[in-house]
């Protein structure tokens, strides 16, 4: 099958890369790029375990083929950090203890910046809304919903 | 997953010509067709994506309120549309059921229709709204109400080579409403879907339409139980007799989720309930 040139912007950079088009865009990004951040749960949409940002908007990426992500701007995980500091979502899953083994936090994380990105004045049940697309098998989601509303204040009176 | 050719046609007739080949599958959000792919459910050797193809996304309302929407519209956009949210309000809620926001962000209102899921959320908002849905083909294009598109779950008239460029939706509620009957609050799959729509003038009901999704090999309009409505003023005793007979055009199956009788009783108690609200929205 034929191999397909993709141009894909990831956290900034461009790789510039030829492949199949059965890849998932999760799939380019962890074994072709090597970004292991973003992690893949159940392959199937049901998790969030795989969620980036594509263009704007929080996406499951196990669903996406990665050649339709050419020239779009994708961030994931190892992106958020700036200059040696944390996003202010990733300070405060630390700081309020959202998580346990780690493993839905990437998905949690990214679902979570695009949702404050859009509207950080959303309330605690809106947000717990916005975020059934996430499962945590771990943490019981109390102190997860604690760092998202801890973040969304600290941008709502940075900005 | 199984290896397949990658086609990206910038223009309808070419993406039409490609499609027409035998074992052609199109792609618009993928979030069917993807993970149909992964489940080895989907085996197509030739897949056609619609996403640069210019002019087939966004939502418009001309001066009569007459909203169009194109077919790969996401349907989050749905979900958020102001025009959608004030004229078919149905639509807007049923879009909202879906998925999670991450898959809302990807799955298309086309592919939605087009992959023909009986219970698939926006098809009774669409049902309600009569939206009328184009279609190109190789050989031009025709339009087909959305109630003759369906002809079996997961079967629609659609030939190899067509596709659904958009929905126009001509006649503006004056009120409707949407009801996903469901376990979880999020991701869950629709047991049964009730969507009735209501214009009124002085006091009457001038048209009603009730959309039922999940209680019969396809997505049906409940049309004895509308025809109940129109031309009446709104009583009690009405409201029972239309739930009744909206009930009464149903062929449910039971299965793993719920009885066939679950489902019926359903219809009757959530069609009465969408339509005392559509009533008090037309009402406001
Ligand atoms: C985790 C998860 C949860 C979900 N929950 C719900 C839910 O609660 N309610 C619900 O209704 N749905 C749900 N869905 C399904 C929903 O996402 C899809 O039905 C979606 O709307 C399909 O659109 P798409 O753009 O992703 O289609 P694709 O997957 O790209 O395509 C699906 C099929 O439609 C055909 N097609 C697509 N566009 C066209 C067109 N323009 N013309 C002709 N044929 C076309 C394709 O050939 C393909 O076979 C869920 C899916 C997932 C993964
Ligand atoms: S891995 Fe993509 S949603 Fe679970
Ligand atoms: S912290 Fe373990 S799954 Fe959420």
């Amino acid at each position: 099958m034929t191999k397909h040139p993709v141009n894909l912007k990831v956290n900034g950079d461009e790789h510039d890369l030829l492949i199949e088009p059965r890849k998932t865009l999760l799939a380019v990004l962890r074994d072709t790029i090597g970004l292991t951040g973003t992690k893949e749960g159940c392959s199937t949409g049901d998790c969030g375990a795989c969620t980036v940002i594509v263009d704007g908007k929080a996406v499951t990426s196990c669903m996406v083929l990665g050649v339709t992500a050419s020239g779009k701007e994708i961030t994931t995980i190892e992106g958020l950090a700036s200059g040696g500091e944390l996003h202010p979502i990733q300070q405060a899953f630390i700081d309020t203890g959202g998580y346990q083994c780690g493993f839905c936090t990437p998905g949690f994380i990214m679902a979570s910046k695009a949702l404050v990105d859009e509207n950080p004045n959303r309330t605690e049940e809106e947000f717990r809304f916005a975020l059934g697309g996430n499962i945590c098998r771990c943490t019981g989601y109390t102190k997860i919903l604690e760092a998202v509303l801890q973040a969304a204040e600290e941008i709502r009176t940075n900005s | 997953m199984k290896n397949f050719e990658f086609f990206e046609p910038t223009t309808l007739p070419e993406a039409s010509r490609l499609f027409a080949q035998e074992h052609a599958q199109l792609l618009a959000g993928g979030t069917d067709l993807v993970i149909g792919m992964k489940a080895n459910t989907e085996t197509p050797q030739t897949v056609i994506s619609l996403q640069k193809i210019p002019g087939l996304d966004g939502i418009s309302t001309d001066a009569n309120n007459n909203v169009t929407i194109g077919a790969m519209t996401k349907v989050r956009e749905v979900e958020l549309s102001e025009d959608i949210q004030k004229y078919h309000t149905a639509l807007a809620e049923g879009a909202l059921e879906i998925g999670s926001i991450q898959i809302r962000n990807l799955a298309t209102i086309g592919g939605n229709i087009a992959h023909a899921s009986p219970a698939a959320d926006t098809v009774a908002g669409l049902l309600v709204a009569d939206a009328q849905v184009d279609i190109a083909s190789a050989d031009g294009g025709h339009t087909v109400p959305i109630n003759e598109l369906f002809t079996g779950p997961g079967q629609t008239v659609l030939k190899q080579g067509e596709i659904i460029t958009q929905f126009r939706l001509p006649n503006p509620a004056s009120g409707s409403h949407y009801i996903k009957h469901k376990i979880r609050e999020v991701m869950d799959l629709a047991f049964i879907g009730v969507a009735s729509a209501v214009n009124l003038e002085n006091g009457a009901i001038t048209d009603a339409k009730i959309g039922l999704a999940a209680v019969a090999p396809t997505p049906i309009r409940a049309t004895e139980a509308e025809n109940l409505l129109k031309g009446k003023e709104i009583t009690p005793e009405l409201i029972e007799q239309v739930g009744e007979a909206a009930a009464a055009a149903t062929s449910p199956i039971s299965d793993l989720r719920c009885s066939a009788e679950h489902r019926r009783e359903m219809v009757n108690v959530l069609t009465k309930r969408t339509l005392q609200r559509a009533l008090d929205r037309a009402n406001k």
